[in-house]
């Protein structure tokens, strides 16, 4: 089958399907024919050549390539042609397959007239958010872009360094970055941040997430607040009551007269971006912060941002871009290239060059909003969630707390052991005493000799313990002299084996030994 | 030679086996401690031959040359993976020797001279060190027959195990009487023997009890009790050296055996009692929490390469598969392209990783990994929080966190490994199958898991091989 690649024409889309090197992986490993519209590649960085050389067509004219493709591949979704003055809708025909962005709950519209086209849709924003999924999860990719981008985009409009210095022009201080929404462009932000050297806290109202945060050396902010859990379904946040978004106001009004830069990421799935940011808290901010609210495009977190512009007010740098991972387009292009491979590949078991919609496979199932000209979309609701709600928290197992001993259980050891040598004292003769005290000394040395072996010298311990153990070879020595014959053998059979003990246990102990080394 | 200098010999000989236990607790020191223990045997040795044996020097000689070829050969031949085998079966051979030299002890009445508690307290002597002898040869043989899969590694649990043990015991506590109050007469040879075969079938039943897991603990308890045997011969004997000596082997092997049950948060006596893993609670259908949340994930050996090529802390955790499939010399050779690469590559050890204690140290160290990047569980699981690709080989019960988190598991409270903690773990095992608790392994299905399945020793070559190319 032939996958074709139009360029994308959304205003100031940078971005491109498929990268040389992801097409050459379809060719050669899927047996997929590629072709691609000239130019596609051009604003990622990739010419016309580079796919050239990676054995795929270029096709010049974008009406041939829709034409002759049985799949597109896009990233943005279908939308009024600018040269060709056509819908991309109309170009598509029935049999074909789109795979892009879709965002079906918004594009109502959109996926009607798909349907009348009799064509089947996968849309990359409905992967399901499943363990099995995330290679092909094009929204994580893209929001870890983005988050990326949006610590870049803070930096080139704050006016002072990331981390703190001090220099013999006198010291600078760190500036100090709140991240509020720890998603994937969240956690993304706070690693960016923090390896520029910033002070970085985030907050989130999902408490799992802290671990996360922590794990990359952040501060996570916790509400004074009885906890309240506000992780949705899909690994997204709800909406939560009414006191707890007080609290959380305060927490930013805080921390907004502390902090240098904050960055927004916080979304609802199907709603309005929930306003975090009034304007009464960007009036208290320090002159010259800045705001990075990557919510601009639902209406931002906070008010005062608008959508693809860079506003300033009130002394802060509000920044609406709403197209950051257009804005690193190569590295955008290459792993949206690798998240539509990974779906190809799910797509054509048989790695054939043809593609089979599998219904049954939950993630192909999930990403299918149109068959063949019939809504598929929404899907049922997936078995898992991906990162699944703790159940009601399992009680880890529990440490036995460790009493002090009573005086009695201290001594108790010591009580019966004296009783026990009381008894052999009473009862054994003279001559077995002296052999006594050598056998419990005995065991006493052995204790508190073998109590600190290293555990890495475990086994040559043993087995030169088995070849001393070995010195039972005397008791048959003792024997071997006798004068009865079978006394004799029976001695010198126990020699035998003996010594095969001593010599191998040694010996093999020594070669153990030798290789141990530093 | 003078009865005096024989007793020196033996004194000097007994503080050198002293010092060889206590030179081998350093990797420093090891080696010197090896070469203490020779000396002291050699001293303790030539003072018996050259001041005790008066006759029989032809036989003596050449059953001592037998024996050393033989053990020779032995060290020299044996794989570092068969080495818990190998200590097995030399664990037979010092039970053995102690019934044959109880047997020749009696038959020869070298105690005639004795009478009344003295006479007592000898035939006691005899009698334990027959018994535990007999108990220590069977037991060893089982265990060798087990570890060289002669036999299935699982637990043999006949009905009512618990009481035949305690007949037998009661049995052997009858004879013991029986054989004091016969040897009076200079008779109880009959209950010696009959003694000897209940020593024998303990011993069989006691290890075949005990499934492959539990094998360090086997082991390290029949090293203990091999010296426990060697201390009533001395006892018999009236030989102090062998007491010492006897002593020390078995408190090290006491000690050594508290270590690994403690490694697994078992009692002593559950794992004598046999029947680890096959309690119905763990093969009946796990509790709830048990149950896995997800999916596993697999991987090739292409991914895993990049994935260790592009970490910077890179933790592998070996357990018996590793053994299996002899795959430590690969993986020494990963761990070198990683190194070359500038990435920090460590070993993570669980106590009773493997069949014995300390196995894998030994198989590590026989592929030449520097045992300074092979660390111990307690001194490593704090660090997986650092660690970007943790790699577990052929382990599962002692890297499962239902160890933690379900109170209700059959290794629930056992200290484990925690590669979960780290960024992304990659298990290589051959099927999903349970490890050898049977408990299933909610590891595997953590989201930043990976499964690599293949035998361990093929997938590491291919692991190397994309390594090299990247």
């Amino acid at each position: 089958m032939r996958l074709g690649i139009p360029k994308e024409i959304h205003e100031g889309e940078k971005r491109v399907a498929t990268t040389p090197e992801v097409a050459e992986l379809l060719i050669k490993k899927l047996g997929f024919e590629v072709a691609i519209e000239s130019g596609a590649g051009e604003r990622a960085k990739f010419t016309d050549d580079a796919y050239a050389e990676a054995g795929v067509i270029v096709v010049e004219d974008a009406k041939t390539l829709w034409a002759d493709s049985d799949i597109i591949l896009k990233v943005r979704a279908p939308e009024t042609h600018p040269e060709l003055c056509v819908d991309e809708v109309e170009l598509l025909k029935e049999g074909q397959t789109l795979i892009s962005f879709i965002w079906p709950a918004q594009n109502e519209d959109l996926m009607k007239r798909l349907a009348a086209k009799k064509v089947t849709v996968l849309a990359m924003d409905s992967v399901p958010r499943i363990s099995r999924a995330q290679k092909m999860d094009a929204l994580s990719s893209m929001s870890n872009i983005a988050g990326y981008r949006a610590v870049v985009e803070a930096a080139q409009h704050f006016g002072r360094f990331f981390t703190g210095q001090i220099t013999a022009a006198g010291k600078i201080p760190p500036a100090k970055v709140l991240v509020i929404g720890v998603g994937v462009a969240g956690l993304s932000a706070i690693g960016v941040a923090k390896s520029m050297g910033a002070i970085v806290r985030a907050f989130d109202t999902r408490p799992e997430v802290k671990d996360q945060v922590e794990s990359m050396n952040a501060d996570f902010l916790l509400l004074d607040f009885d906890d309240e859990d506000g992780s949705g379904e899909g690994g997204y946040a709800k909406v939560m009551s009414e006191e707890f978004i007080k609290a959380e106001m305060e927490l930013f009004a805080r921390q907004a007269m502390e902090v240098d830069i904050i960055i927004t990421t916080a979304l609802i799935p199907g709603r309005p971006a929930p306003e975090l940011i009034t304007e009464a808290m960007v009036e208290t901010m320090k002159e010259g912060s800045v705001i990075v609210d990557l919510a601009a495009e639902r209406g931002g977190n906070c008010k005062l941002t608008e959508a693809d512009k860079v506003v300033v007010k009130h002394g802060v740098t509000l920044i609406g871009y709403t197209d950051l991972p257009s804005r690193l387009a190569t590295q955008s292009s290459q792993l949206y290239g690798t998240n539509l491979r990974h779906l190809l590949t799910e797509l054509s078991p048989e790695k054939n060059g043809e593609i089979f919609v599998n219904m049954e496979d939950e993630a192909i199932r999930g990403a299918t909003v149109i068959k063949e000209g019939e809504i598929t979309w929404p899907p049922p609701a997936p078995k898992l969630s991906a990162a699944p709600k703790p159940q009601p928290k399992i009680k880890p197992v529990e440490k036995k707390e460790e009493k002090p001993p009573s005086l009695l259980q201290r001594f108790l050891p010591f009580i019966i052991g004296g009783f026990a040598l009381l008894i052999v004292g009473l009862g054994a003769p003279a001559s077995f005493m002296p052999h006594f005290t050598v056998f419990v000394l005995a065991c006493f040395v052995g204790y508190m000799v073998v109590w600190n072996v290293a555990h890495s010298l475990h086994t040559p311990l043993m087995s030169v313990t088995n070849a001393i153990s070995s010195i039972i070879i005397i008791g048959a020595l003792l024997q071997v002299s006798s004068p009865d014959g079978a006394i004799k053998y029976i001695a010198a059979f126990a020699i035998l084996i003996t010594s095969i003990n001593i010599v191998g246990g040694f010996a093999v102990t020594q070669r153990m030994l030798e290789m141990f080394r530093k | 030679m003078s009865q005096g200098i024989v007793t020196v010999s033996y004194i000097g000989a007994a503080v050198l086996c002293i010092l060889a236990l206590g030179g081998l607790s350093h990797q420093e020191s090891a080696r010197r401690g090896n070469y203490y223990g020779m000396i002291g045997m050699g001293i303790a040795l030539l003072a018996t031959i050259l001041g005790v044996v008066e006759d029989n020097f032809f036989i003596l000689i050449v059953s001592i040359a037998i024996g050393s070829v033989i053990g020779l050969q032995l060290a020299k031949k044996v794989q570092m993976t068969q080495m818990p085998e190998l200590v097995a079966i030399l664990h037979s051979g010092v039970g053995m020797a102690a019934v044959l030299v109880g047997f020749a002890s009696f038959m020869g009445h070298a105690a005639g001279n004795l009478t009344g508690a003295e006479k007592t307290i000898h035939d006691v002597e005899t009698y334990l060190g027959i018994l535990i002898g007999a108990l220590t040869f069977s037991g060893s043989v089982v265990a060798y027959l087990k570890l060289s899969a002669t036999i299935g590694g699982k637990p043999l649990l006949l009905p009512a195990r618990h009481w035949i043990n305690l007949g037998m015991l009661i049995a052997a506590i009858i004879l013991c009487f029986v054989f004091v109050e016969q040897s009076e007469s200079g008779g109880g040879s009959f209950a010696l023997i009959l003694m000897t075969l209940i020593g024998f079938a303990f011993g069989v039943h006691m290890v075949m009890a005990i499934g492959g897991a539990d094998m360090p603990v086997v082991i390290s308890m029949l090293n203990s009790y091999s010296g426990w045997a060697a201390a009533a011969t001395g006892f018999m004997l009236s030989n102090d050296l062998l007491i010492v000596v006897g002593a020390l082997v078995g408190s090290s092997g006491a000690i050594l055996s508290y270590i690994m049950c403690k490694a697994m948060n078992r009692k002593f006596l559950a794992v004598i009692a046999g029947g680890f893993g096959n309690k119905p609670t763990s093969t009946g259908a796990p509790a709830g929490a048990a149950e896995p949340a997800g999916e596993a994930v697999s991987i090739g050996a292409e991914e895993t390469a990049e994935m260790l090529a592009d970490a910077k802390q890179v933790m592998i955790i070996p357990g018996y598969g590793m053994a299996v499939a002899q795959a430590q010399h690969v993986v020494f050779e990963i761990t070198n392209v990683l190194k070359d690469k500038g990435i920090n590559v460590r070993f993570g050890i669980h106590p009773v990783a493997g069949r014995m204690p300390g196995h894998m140290n030994v198989l590590l160290a026989e592929a030449k990994v520097p045992y300074d990047i092979v660390f111990e569980m307690d001194e490593i699981n704090d660090d997986f929080p650092d660690v970007d690709v943790s790699i577990v080989i052929g382990a599962n019960d002692i890297v499962n966190p239902a160890a933690q988190d379900v109170p209700d598991s059959p290794i629930a409270g056992m200290p484990v490994l925690e590669p979960w903690n780290g960024k992304n773990t990659i298990v290589m095992k051959r099927s999903m199958a349970t490890g050898y608790a049977g408990v299933d392994n909610p590891l595997f299905y953590k989201e930043n898991t990976r499964m690599l399945f293949g035998d361990a020793k093929e997938m590491l070559d291919n692991v190397l091989a994309s390594l090299k190319t990247l």
